[in-house]
């Protein structure tokens, strides 16, 4: 069984600045990290190799600037097989459109025959979470998104659990498939020495847009059919009322259920 | 990508959902939020609703304010399943053109929209709070959060149409219902391969949840990391119960296995517009204010007097809350008895 695990490089924080002018943001001197939602698609694969054992390989594709290599390092490191990096120029300012875009492509040329793609919800950067179920209909693939668990993959096909509103709605669909994880479904390991000694090792190759093989008019912003017209920080802030508890605990609960009264809530 | 004449391209049209037999509330959101689009644009508002046994149900969708409700009803249509869903709204969008086209941002339209992006070579902006248009350019305005709601971003889709976007659940209120409006049902025919599907569903586990789904509730007592442990737990509960209302979490209050995931309230959990938002033990991180700061009254009682939470709050209390909430519940209960 071959699986595809897609991950993304992100900011390792929230407090990110943004340049007003290009609406992009400025990543220059922020650590980054493997997107957290994103470890939780790895721990899957894993899972599934050590519960199937032989015969499975796991790959590892991110597309990014070359640092974002240590994203795919990160993955190595816990436990999957190959790593490839999609990294070039060509490729700055796509939205989630042109990025399913370059993902599919890769995965078409870099991993023949695969059985499933593995995912997080979304990345905690942008937070679209469009770019999993759009790489599936790119590759012509049912999409399985909000997976809660695995129930059983093999034969051809996957049993899997959806957290949707309401519950969760047990699915069943043919191989291959996207599948696109949230925190419910594992709880992510730290790599181990020896992981963290073949990710320094391993060979990761850098592919550009022409090594995949894709259309250079649909890539970057160019080729982006949403365009960030403007950038802002939200208002969110209320003037309410605030009184302490010290010396008369009483007396600030009273307050707040005559607040409630007053607002007709009680 | 495929040719074509974008100016063609006229009207706005949302994607209704139907939960369990019935057409659910945020269709009459999309509604409030495609009405104001439709008029500013002097464009029709259409509605399309797939499902099964829905004709009957689909005539208050125009006194909440579609001119058009196209229904697709048959029994294999019941749930809602990515292949024949997107083969028949792409259908529908490749023969009326539209040039908006919205979904609410729950598990479906986040699926499907993504789908239809690729299917009709046609830009996406994800989770929008805001819509607005650009008369001039005659564009659709987006505004989204991002980065854990520290930033808005405005976006636009310049040239493919039609442009698509899926709208933050709770985001707006519906339109008051008015009999008064006239709208036309147009029932399309789909058959054959159009309701095939690679995907089954095989069951459905509903979830035990304490009151209503947050995202439905309209009082939400919500705990974060100042609960200090699971056991306390039961003591927001009592407090909850008081209102008959939800139980919210923070996320570090969810990673702690306090309570599950559907309870987290915040960009990485739910998006809440209740009457009450009580935040008990909450700090107030960006993330879970994009997460609850559009309720109607927000309580804040928090340890700290330079918590987040208190710049939020119509009503905070400095204080501990193993004090102030059975202090709380004690008298909210003695008013409960006086009345």
């Amino acid at each position: 069984m071959k699986i595809v695990v897609l991950v993304k490089q992100v900011p390792a924080t929230d407090n990110v600045k943004m340049d007003e002018e290009t609406g992009t943001m400025i990543r220059d001197g922020i650590e980054s990290e493997v997107n957290p939602l994103d470890l939780y698609a790895i721990e899957e694969a894993v899972r599934i190799k050590e519960r199937i054992g032989e015969g499975v390989e796991i790959n590892v594709l991110s597309m990014g600037p070359k640092k974002a290599v240590e994203a795919v390092r990160s993955a190595i490191a816990i436990g999957c097989d190959k790593g490839y990096l999609l990294s070039d120029r060509k490729f700055a300012g796509s939205d989630t459109w042109v990025t399913a875009y370059a993902l599919s492509t890769g995965i078409t040329k870099l991993v023949s025959g695969f059985d499933l793609i593995l995912c997080g919800e979304r990345a905690t950067d942008g937070e679209t979470g469009q770019v999993g179920p759009e790489v599936g209909a790119y590759l012509g693939l049912p999409a399985l998104t909000y997976v809660s668990k695995i129930e059983e993959i093999g034969n051809g096909k996957i049993i899997a659990h959806r957290a949707v509103e309401g519950g969760h709605e047990v699915v069943e669909s043919p191989l291959p498939v996207l599948v696109s994880v949230v925190k419910e479904i594992n709880t992510p390991r730290m790599p181990n020495f020896s992981g963290k000694m073949k990710a320094k090792k391993i060979e990761i190759p850098l592919l550009t847009a022409e090594d995949i093989g894709a259309d250079e008019e649909r890539l970057g912003l160019q080729g982006s059919p949403t365009r960030v017209v403007k950038i802002f920080r939200p208002q969110v802030a209320r003037k309410g009322k605030i009184v302490s508890t010290a010396g008369d605990p009483d007396g600030a609960v009273s307050g707040l259920v005559d607040f409630l009264t007053e607002k007709t809530i009680i | 990508m495929k040719e074509r004449d974008y100016r063609q391209y006229k009207g706005v049209w949302a994607l209704g959902e139907v939960r369990d037999g019935e057409i659910h509330p945020v269709s009459f959101e999309l509604l409030a939020w495609g009405r104001g689009l439709a008029d500013k644009l002097s464009v029709d508002l259409s509605i399309v609703i797939i499902g099964s046994h829905i004709k009957d149900k689909v005539k208050e969708l125009i006194p909440r304010g579609a001119d058009k409700v196209y229904v697709i009803d048959h029994p294999a249509l019941e749930h809602f399943r990515i292949d024949p869903f997107s083969a028949i709204l792409t259908t529908m969008v490749e023969e009326y053109k539209p040039e908006i086209l919205i979904a609410s941002a729950t598990s479906m339209g986040r699926t499907i929209m993504p789908v239809m992006a690729v299917k009709l070579d046609a830009g996406l902006t994800a989770d929008c709070t805001g819509l607005d248009i650009d008369l001039e350019e005659r564009l659709l305005i987006q505004t989204r959060p991002a980065v854990g709601g520290n930033i808005m971003a405005t976006i636009k889709t310049p040239v493919l149409r039609p442009q698509m976007s899926t709208v933050r659940p709770k985001s707006k209120r519906p339109l008051p219902v008015d009999h008064s409006r006239k709208g036309e049902i147009l029932v399309k025919e789909f058959s054959g391969e159009f309701l095939t599907s690679r995907v089954k569903r095989l069951a459905f586990i509903r979830e035990e949840a304490i009151g209503a789904p947050i995202q439905d509730a309209e009082y939400i007592v919500a705990f974060g990391k100042g609960l200090k442990d699971s056991k306390h737990v039961e003591l927001m509960k009592e407090l909850a119960q008081v209102f008959n209302g939800s139980l919210g979490a923070s996320r570090n209050a969810t990673d702690l296995g306090w309570i599950s995931y559907s309870h987290q309230v915040g960009l990485s959990g739910k998006t809440v517009s209740p009457r009450l938002y009580i935040a008990a033990g909450i700090s107030g991180a960006v993330q879970h204010l994009a997460g609850m700061s559009s309720a109607e009254i927000i309580i804040a009682i928090n340890s700290d007097p330079d918590a987040n939470i208190f710049g939020v709050a119509d009503y905070g209390i400095v204080g501990d809350l193993f004090e102030v909430i059975p202090l709380l519940i004690k008298k909210l209960k003695e008013k409960a008895k006086e009345a």
